[in-house]
């Protein structure tokens, strides 16, 4: 029995934008994320999928509290993370950290890499020289206990990815956001990375939030799976669910997208094509988000917003005409 | 068969840099036929994009390019600057990764399209202008003659692309070369994009040579593909054998590597990619191979038929039959 670790309740985020001549001087809101819930458990992973513009990333970000979120609550450990005072914040922020995309861009060039491992331990006033510790959180990810003199142009990009995952790890968290953790390293890199993420789980127990467009890799490493579109959740539950039986047509149309690498397969798929594009998240549809791109869309999705129902298959799905 | 268009030979590229001459593209053959579209996979690095750039004459002026392309019959390598620029947009079109790059933000898409035209083909503004909204429509913009009027900024990526792609096929060109075409845009989009491109390449008959990471976009699209690796063709025949026959121990890597239906645990390549400065000796992947042995270090391997492929490793017969894929 697995017990929970984070809970999301109606977040919201919304980004005001400066007033410009297109505007008519009139406020305009991003309405990044609204009223997205969901729950993660100790030692699992959600997969939060989404194409640009989504708010996966912004749910990321706001659960982190990088950002503050505009309304609703985010637990961690039974605590609202938005009550907490600054030092009680930075003390749960040990427990919590983030790997990022791009491993060229978030090691610090002029620091070796033991340094940056080290920095997280520092930061925390974490005693001792953390020598030991750099040397054994390598090991972890797999590098050699020498590459902590080196600096990051030294490494491949799959090599940074993992002195990133190390510098995660070095305070020991119970959750970590990967977000696109794996989105720019070539294929053959890719799944080295992927089973160090499930190593690691395996062996630390901890929880991802993993943040991802590519639908392959999230049905590999998810657990459960939260589809976003334009700043909702439109789709979440089990992975096997979802995969097998999306109830929701955007999540139908994003799995039928998506290439596989078999011809035969290709050539045989009924293939939902979408037409258009996301809409502006300034000026989101009324009703149902994806009614403009729905080939279901009828004039109660312009009329009523659907709310997250559960289905047959287990998952819970926002659609007045759900997929069966 | 159909004719071909395009026929690289022994083609090579290096680089002068600080640390000496980097050979980036080491010696490739490929053909084109009419109205065939030809996959290109490989990853960063492989020279699957600078073997292209070569043939469209884009390389700046320090890259040394070696070797033979021949486009229905004429020579490219080596050709005058001027008779360069008549090939490029007329009989060879190349689309790249950001659309946004690729047009000009202060003129209207109309205009840039029919600038295209005009300046290969004898037509009047206004029927260069006509010809650009019948362009739009062919590749799917809705409201073409209004959409013409408006500047990229107005255009969302997936359509900008749509655009470039307009403008890339405008004077009907025998190959297009569509350079990692979907991989900035989001799944749902790409698939449009692709749609286009084979529209556009069952329309026209055009020579498709498609430039990508990411063999599920193989897979749909293409009727052969080539494998790069260290600047080299490692592999190449029909979807179909490639991917239900794979012969090259690096084609079996990509493949096993990627992420099936299933929770099996993933099969990564071990090691990088070789440092271009200096690739190894021999088979440029035996450092990586599970299958090397003294013999892949000696010489580099060259294309040789295998079943339905034609495969450059020298142990091939010997290995053990690859794991069809479930």
């Amino acid at each position: 029995m697995s017990t929970e670790l984070l809970r999301v309740t109606n977040l919201v985020k919304h980004f005001e934008l400066r007033n410009n001549k297109k505007s008519g001087g009139k406020k305009r809101i991003v309405q990044a994320v609204s009223n997205v819930s969901f729950t993660l458990d100790k030692g699992q992973t959600l997969g939060l999928v989404g194409e640009s513009g989504s708010g996966k990333t912004t749910v990321g970000r706001c659960v982190l509290r990088l950002i503050e979120p505009t309304s609703g609550k985010v637990e961690f450990d039974s605590r609202d993370l938005g009550t907490l005072k600054f030092e009680e914040m930075r003390a749960i922020r040990r427990r919590m950290q983030i790997v990022f995309q791009d491993p060229f861009a978030s090691l610090d060039p002029k620091m070796t890499v033991g340094a940056s491992i080290a920095e997280p331990l520092k930061v925390q006033n974490v005693p001792g020289d953390h020598g030991d510790k750099v040397i054994e959180l390598l090991e972890l990810v797999g590098l050699a206990p020498d590459h902590a003199q080196r600096f990051p142009h030294e490494f491949s990009g799959g090599q940074r990815q993992r002195v990133g995952v190390a510098r995660a790890l070095a305070l020991n968290p119970d959750l970590i956001v990967l977000d696109e953790p794996v989105s720019a390293l070539d294929v053959s890199i890719q799944a080295g990375i992927v089973n160090l993420f499930e190593d690691l789980q395996k062996k630390l127990g901890m929880s991802y939030l993993f943040i991802a467009h590519d639908l392959s890799v999230v049905r590999h490493i998810a657990d459960r799976v939260a589809v976003m579109y334009l700043g909702k959740v439109v789709e979440i539950g089990d992975q096997e669910s979802i995969y097998a039986h999306p109830t929701h047509p955007y999540t139908k149309a994003l799995l039928s997208a998506v290439p596989l690498p078999d011809p035969t397969t290709e050539r045989s798929r009924n293939r939902i094509m979408l037409e258009g594009d996301v809409p502006s998240p300034i000026n989101p549809p009324t009703g149902c988000r994806f009614r403009t791109r729905c080939w279901k869309a009828q004039d109660v999705c312009a009329q009523e917003e659907p709310v997250l129902l559960i289905r047959q298959s287990g998952q819970m799905s926002a659609c007045h005409f759900p997929e069966s | 068969m159909s004719e071909k268009v395009l026929e690289i030979r022994d083609l090579r590229v290096t680089f002068d840099t600080p640390s000496g001459p980097l050979e980036a593209v080491r010696g490739v053959d490929l053909d084109v036929s009419a109205g065939e579209l030809l996959g290109v996979v490989g990853e960063s690095g492989s020279g699957k994009s600078v073997s292209f750039l070569a043939t469209m004459g884009l390389l700046p002026a320090r890259a040394r390019v070696t070797g033979s392309v021949l486009l229905a019959g004429e020579q490219l390598i080596g050709a005058s600057n001027k008779y360069m620029r008549s090939v490029r947009g007329r009989l060879l079109s190349m689309i790249f990764q950001d659309p946004l790059s690729a047009l000009n933000p202060v003129h209207r898409i109309g205009n840039q399209i029919a600038e295209m035209l005009q300046s290969h083909q004898d037509l009047s503004k206004r029927d260069a202008e006509k010809r650009a909204i019948e362009l739009l429509d062919i590749v799917g913009i809705p409201q073409p003659s209004e959409r013409a009027t408006q500047f990229p900024h107005e255009f969302s990526g997936g359509m900008r692309q749509r655009v470039v792609i307009a403008i890339a096929i405008a004077n009907n060109p025998k190959v297009l070369i569509a350079d990692e075409p979907t991989t900035a845009l989001d799944v749902t989009v790409q698939a449009q994009i692709l749609e286009v491109i084979e529209r556009v390449q069952e329309r026209f008959g055009t020579a498709v040579v498609l430039i990508t990471h990411d063999l599920g976009v193989i897979a749909r699209v293409a009727d052969r593909v080539n494998v790069m690796y260290a600047g080299r063709n490692v592999e190449q025949g029909t979807i179909d054998s490639l991917f239900d026959h794979p012969s090259h121990p690096y084609t079996r890597g990509l493949l096993a590597s990627l992420p099936g239906p299933g929770k099996q645990r993933l099969k990564p390549i071990t090691g990088f990619p070789p440092n271009m400065l200096n690739p190894p000796k021999g088979c440029a992947f035996h450092t990586r191979c599970e299958y090397a042995a003294e013999i892949c270090k000696l010489d580099l391997p060259e294309l040789q038929t295998f079943g339905d492929l034609q495969t450059a490793c020298v142990r091939v017969k010997e290995l053990p039959k690859a794991e069809i894929r479930v």
